[in-house]
């Protein structure tokens, strides 16, 4: 445990991988699934784009050309900006009971807003246009262009927060924490802007989706503190300590009020789109008891919103089984949450009003394989990085742990020693 | 008031020069004309005529010169599709892809004619959509003649434009390496020199007019600057302000 004889970079990275291969048979697999499904969907994407064309190899078309790769890119950036949100709760906001899951938060935010990225990657026809003209060309009307732009601070202020953190430097990672969560909200809101200020398409149009997204956020946050910190748990063969099942409790909570939040949320939009005009009607009746019925009862209602909260209700905000369960099933429905809500706003074909021949059916998507292969590379870098994550920083444990050398390191490159002197310092035990 | 909040005579004499408010003041009033004659409604035709008319330069009512628009008289259209393999032809448009089409409405209930066909393409809107989502600038509205243009090697391929567009007028063009649309036929007839796009041309029966909506002199101006049959435009509650028109006769 602990770095060798030095406190090197190369001596900690030398320990980390020591950590890492001496997991267990059970760590390694999980470990080398997640590299695998990474590696699978990163070709799978690489194949799709720049080999066959995705006109060929995913299921979007001319009339439904967002689907489950906006959708996921949505739901791993909403994840994102939910864990920071709930790790500043407590070392931005000084809220005792969350501080403990303040580190794995923020690096788990820093983990989901690469797999977002890596997702809209393989979905772009052209990355690397984006790179030059974001730059060169901004459109300052685009939701687009902010939230880009947006994200890419947020990243930034992400990194930055996790390092001083580290560090122990209290002042510094709640200064970038709370830049952070100021990028993060506005790129957050962007991203419903994004769907919500079409007005061509009336089942998104409206101010519901921005702040729709802020709450799931935070839903989406507590959930995947939770579920990741259970798993931590499991990774480093250890019960929950007192402090940290305390933390998870009260997170459990919180979780419980924002389902609520999300449940009412729900409730008014089906209320309201009954009410609306042809298109809403017929995404109303699409997500009731059309296409999307099993999808909207079954995995959005059925296990992301009723048997959650029952199992929050069920623990007493105390038995930290049913909160771990009630956040798997959060995280699971609401990738289909986030696909209905892309999809089914393009279901209705634009001319449906006309009533011609050519638009009289309301259009289908279906994923394929090669988007399916691509949402796992998201999970797979996910997976991979916290499982990395958690050797590395070794559970995230206090400064006097033997986790902590990576911060000390920090901490010595900080100080930027002389390079004369440098032999030195590394020598030091 | 709008008219007169601008400084006419600036800009009719440094047209190039025109700042940031003076333009949209322009856009304003070229939207008031249209959505107004979009609505088809003889009484709102009259009452914004009205206000616009007495005061006004054809500067003053349409923000481009040449102010390019299309007027569809759909009951002149036989469903023949010429105009689509004109445009196929004209500006490579591959088989997955359109950049106009000829809709068909069938009424069985309907006295006489049961069939109806509705041609549709880019609206070239006033308030794109499609312009305001783009990133990267990779489509605008062309300063000069209006019209949404596509700038290729920007296009990083989000396609939200395809989302934002509300008449479906966008795909993405693999051989192009970029969204695809109807630009007037600009790159490969008008700016050649040409005074019609390739489906105008095309059409047998004369249903698709082209033409400058500034130029009082033209069929356009004429066909939508009268009282005597509905002009209507397609999805205008989007209120993109569509250059696309449609009437009978």
């Amino acid at each position: 445990m602990g770095c060798p004889e030095n406190s090197s970079w190369t001596g900690c990275l030398k320990d980390a991988g020591r950590r890492v291969f001496s997991g267990g048979p059970v760590y390694l697999f999980f470990l080398g699934l997640f590299a695998a499904l990474l590696v699978a969907g990163v070709a799978a994407g690489i194949h799709s784009v720049y080999i066959v064309g995705s006109r060929h190899a995913y299921g979007t078309t001319r009339e439904i050309p967002l689907a489950m790769l906006i959708a996921t890119y949505t739901f791993f950036v909403i994840t994102s900006t939910g864990l920071c949100l709930v790790s500043s709760i407590g070392h931005i906001f000084g809220v005792e009971r969350f501080m403990p899951i303040a580190k794995r938060a923020v690096l788990l935010s820093v983990i989901t807003i690469m797999s977002g990225f890596l997702v809209i990657g393989l979905e772009l026809e052209n990355p690397l246009r984006l790179a030059v003209y974001l730059f060169c060309s901004p459109n300052f009307t685009s939701n687009i262009w902010w939230m880009g732009v947006l994200y890419a601070f947020e990243v930034v202020l992400l990194i930055l927060e996790f390092i001083f953190l580290l560090l122990d430097k209290h002042k510094a990672s709640v200064a970038a924490g709370l830049l952070g969560i100021l990028f993060g909200i506005a790129a957050i809101s962007n991203l419903g802007g994004v769907f919500a200020m079409l007005n061509g398409r009336e089942f998104w149009y409206g101010p519901y989706l921005p702040i729709f997204f802020i709450a799931s956020a935070l839903l989406m946050g507590c959930a995947a503190v939770i579920f990741f910190t259970v798993l931590a748990c499991r990774v480093h063969r250890e019960g929950l300590d007192g402090r940290m099942a305390e933390s998870l409790a009260a997170i459990g909570k919180l979780a419980g009020l924002m389902l609520a939040v999300i449940m009412f949320f729900t409730i008014w939009r089906m209320v309201a789109l009954a009410v609306g005009g042809t298109h809403e009607l017929l995404v109303r009746d699409a997500l009731v008891s059309g296409p999307f019925a099993f999808n909207f009862w079954a995995l959005e209602v059925g296990l992301g919103m009723i048997l959650p909260f029952a199992l929050i209700l069920w623990s007493a905000g105390k038995r930290i089984g049913p909160i771990f369960l009630a956040s798997a099933l959060v995280i699971f429905s609401s990738f289909f949450v986030r696909l209905d809500m892309v999809v089914a706003g393009q279901i209705v074909p634009l001319y449906w009003e006309l009533g011609v021949r050519e638009y009289s059916k309301l259009h289908a998507y279906s994923p394929t394989w090669h988007e399916i292969l691509v949402v796992l590379a998201g999970v797979g870098l996910t997976g991979a990085a916290f499982l990395l994550g958690e050797k590395v920083f070794q559970g995230f444990r206090e400064v006097e742990d033997a986790g902590s050398h990576f911060a000390e390191v920090l901490e010595d490159a900080a100080q930027e020693p002389p390079s004369a002197e440098k032999g030195k310092v590394d020598g030091s035990p | 008031m709008i008219i007169k909040s601008l400084d006419k005579e600036k800009m009719m004499k440094n047209p190039e020069k025109i700042s940031e408010m003076d333009r949209r003041e322009f856009l304003k009033i070229g939207l008031v004309i249209t959505g107004v004659f979009a609505g088809g409604s003889i009484v709102s035709v009259a009452s914004a005529a009205e206000k616009i008319f007495p005061n006004g330069s054809i500067a003053e009512k349409y923000p481009y010169r040449p102010h390019y628009c299309m007027v569809i008289r759909v009951d002149r259209c036989i469903g023949c599709r010429r105009c689509v393999e004109g445009c196929v032809a004209a500006n490579a448009v591959p088989s997955y892809g359109w950049r106009t089409l000829v809709l068909e409405r069938e009424a069985r209930q309907a006295i006489g004619q049961k069939r109806e066909f509705i041609p549709v393409l880019c609206n070239q809107c006033n308030n794109p959509p499609c312009v305001r989502a783009c990133p990267v600038t990779a489509t605008y509205k062309d300063p000069q003649n209006g019209i949404v243009m596509m700038d290729n090697k920007k296009c990083i391929g989000c396609k939200i434009c395809l989302a934002a567009c509300p008449y479906d007028a966008r795909y993405y063009n693999e051989e192009r390496g970029a969204v695809d649309k109807c630009d007037f036929c600009f790159e490969t007839r008008l700016s050649r020199g040409e005074k019609s796009t390739a489906c105008q041309a095309a059409c047998p029966a004369d249903v698709r007019v082209f033409g400058d909506l500034s130029d009082p002199r033209s069929r356009v101006y004429r066909l939508v600057h009268q009282l005597q049959k509905p002009v209507w435009v397609l999805k205008k509650d989007t209120d993109a302000k569509p250059n696309i028109f449609y009437t009978k006769g």
